[in-house]
């Protein structure tokens, strides 16, 4: 019997041959943390007694989520992060570089790779065929330490993409559509493999999003193949020598299989305050909406703004919409820059925020007010997560966000195109 | 164990249980403590004591990393999380911080009912409604932790995993 992507990772990495339910050690090719829950896996590391971490140049502190910080406690839970960085030689990614996730895909992810995160997206290097999941501070503090860590096998799911978008609909309408198919919680535990010929034309921007997101669906991992794609996507970043093919064998055994014809799609929508209450945006006409968001680790690439500039080329927000967009990297800001994205984006009356997390977790830039709504273009609308729980978020493509800001109410975005 | 539980519904999220905008507070737990679960119900904090349950619905603790959700809830004094189903990464940090989380139907246990758990019997007992339930077995691996715990004193004990 064949093995599932992530069977295949977990056995090649441990160098044991195992299968969905078994429990593996495995080495870590990454652990990481963020500002949030990195000051608790510092103390954690420090109080029970560890030094250095077992590889210290895998090992790195990432500042995205409050950066630059708001106020003096996180201020001072940089400095925590910073000190811990200089002493143990471990890496710091600084306020100001961009989010985790968009840094591990630019920069480390590779093929084959097992990643852990401190942040539940770390999911997204997925799309690059990288076995990469979120977990907490002490488990991630454990993996600092020695250099590996434990997991249960995960059973998979495989996702079969078949046909071509439509004209105006992308990857995040597909990873929406799929999270309310088959639930918020329609993957617990196991993972998102996802195969075919639309996964075999996609671009990695595109696997990204999408894998970005199998972590609202509840699954540990949400796998991509690795293929021509990707090498060519490690050669742009001068990494071609961390190319390896990876495919799923054919005759794997998967818990089910989810078919998608793509062709099918119409841009969708996450509807408050649950991920999988979608809707179709062309239903939604009429609601208004105050913050239009553009960017994050879902869809803050360059791909994502050369989308949103063409919409909103030549034309205004509504004055009732405020239009906020973060890149995801410095690395997207200077192409945005480079490529005149970020002036029309500017002349449409957008706000450009540093690159980061920015509005998307609600601990500065852009709260919402009581009973505002925010279209965005990120991965998670739960009540109170953009710091209100008296507002609402709905979630969509970056297509359908531009065509929103224009508006001022949830809009199709081929209607104004 | 024996408490009272405090009912939640389906998909409780880690933002519910301490959200983002007091990400500040997070370096102080103490403090952030006197939030928990204040976007589902912000009079639990107040209301909980020592020894009480928290009952879920559905898909409880989805949603983000944050270890200071089971954290909080433990510091709070819960004794054990019961829920109809839980997410991975919560799960896998409740019990890193020695937080049992029991799995059963919990429609059958009504907000404010007194309960009874045992948790080498696998059974928890509705004392307000006589109901009796059992919840599935914590998997192995986890339990080894659990026994320990957590996962920090598990490690410093066997220096390694030892699953
Ligand atoms: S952009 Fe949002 S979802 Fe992504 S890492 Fe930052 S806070 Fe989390």
């Amino acid at each position: 019997m064949g093995k599932t992507l992530a069977e295949k990772i977990l056995s090649l990495k441990s160098n044991t041959d195992v299968r969905a339910g078994d429990i593996v050690i495995s080495p870590v090719d990454l652990a990481f943390v963020q500002d949030t829950t990195g000051p608790l896996t510092v103390r954690e590391f420090l109080n029970n007694g560890f030094e250095k971490p077992a590889n210290p140049a895998k090992t790195v502190l990432f500042i995205d989520h409050a950066a630059p910080s708001p106020n003096n406690q996180l201020s001072t839970d940089h400095i925590t992060l910073r000190d811990f960085a200089e002493k143990t030689g471990c890496v710091l990614s600084d306020a100001g570089d961009g989010v985790c996730h968009q840094l591990v895909a630019e920069n480390i992810a590779a093929p084959g790779d097992v990643i852990v995160g401190a942040d539940s997206h770390t999911v997204t290097a997925g799309g690059t065929g990288a076995f990469a999941t979120g977990m907490g501070s002490s488990d991630v503090a454990v993996a600092m330490a020695l250099g590996k860590t434990w997991f249960r096998v995960p059973e998979t799911i495989r996702v079969v993409c078949s046909g071509k978008f439509q004209k105006h609909v992308y990857a995040k309408d597909l990873i929406l559509h799929l999270i309310g198919l088959i639930g918020a919680d329609g993957a617990t535990y196991k993972a998102l493999e996802f195969a075919g010929e639309t996964v075999d034309n996609m671009p990695i921007a595109d696997r990204l999003t999408i894998a970005n997101m199998a972590v609202e669906a509840g699954a540990k991992v949400g796998l991509f193949p690795s293929d021509e794609t990707t090498r060519n996507y490690l050669k742009a970043q001068g990494r071609e020598d961390k190319y390896q093919p990876l495919t799923a064998d054919s005759d794997a055994d998967y818990e089910r299989t989810v078919n998608i014809d793509v062709s099918e799609l119409e841009p969708t929508v996450s509807k408050p305050h649950t991920v999988d209450n979608t809707a179709l945006a062309k239903d939604l006409k009429g609601t208004k909406i105050q913050q239009v968001a553009i960017g994050t680790c879902t869809n803050g690439r360059i791909e994502d703004f050369e989308i949103a500039a063409s919409i909103l080329k030549g034309k205004k927000r509504h004055p009732a919409t405020r239009l906020l967009i973060t890149p995801a990297s410095r690395t997207i800001l200077k192409q945005m820059i480079k490529k005149g994205y970020a002036e029309t984006l500017l002349d449409a009356g957008a706000m450009i925020l540093p690159p980061g997390c920015g509005s998307c977790l609600g601990l500065h830039q852009g709260v919402l007010g009581d009973n505002e709504a925010c279209l965005s273009t990120a991965n998670r609308n739960f009540k109170g997560r953009m710091g209100n729980p008296n507002s609402f978020i709905y979630l969509a493509s970056p297509a359908t966000a531009a065509a929103t800001a224009i508006t001022g109410q949830i809009t199709d975005p081929r209607e104004v195109l | 164990m024996k408490g009272k539980a405090f009912k939640f519904g389906d998909n409780i999220s880690t933002d519910h249980i301490v959200p983002g905008r007091l990400a500040h507070l997070r370096s102080n737990l103490p403090e952030l403590a006197k939030h928990v679960l204040e976007d589902a119900d912000p009079t639990f904090a107040a209301r909980v004591k020592e020894g009480d349950f928290v009952v879920g619905g559905n898909n409880f603790g989805l949603g983000s990393s944050r270890e200071h959700a089971p954290l909080v809830i433990k510091m709070a004094g819960v004794s054990a999380v019961l829920a109809k189903s839980v997410a991975r990464i919560f799960f896998r940090n409740a019990i890193n911080r020695g937080l049992p989380v029991l799995i059963c139907d919990t429609d059958k246990i009504n907000d404010g009912d007194e309960l009874e758990v045992d948790l080498k019997e696998g059974t928890i007992i509705d004392i307000t409604n006589g109901n009796r339930l059992t919840f599935n077995k914590i998997p192995a691996a986890m339990l080894s932790i659990l026994d320990e715990g957590g996962l920090m004193p598990y490690i410093k004990k066997n220096g390694d995993f030892k699953m």
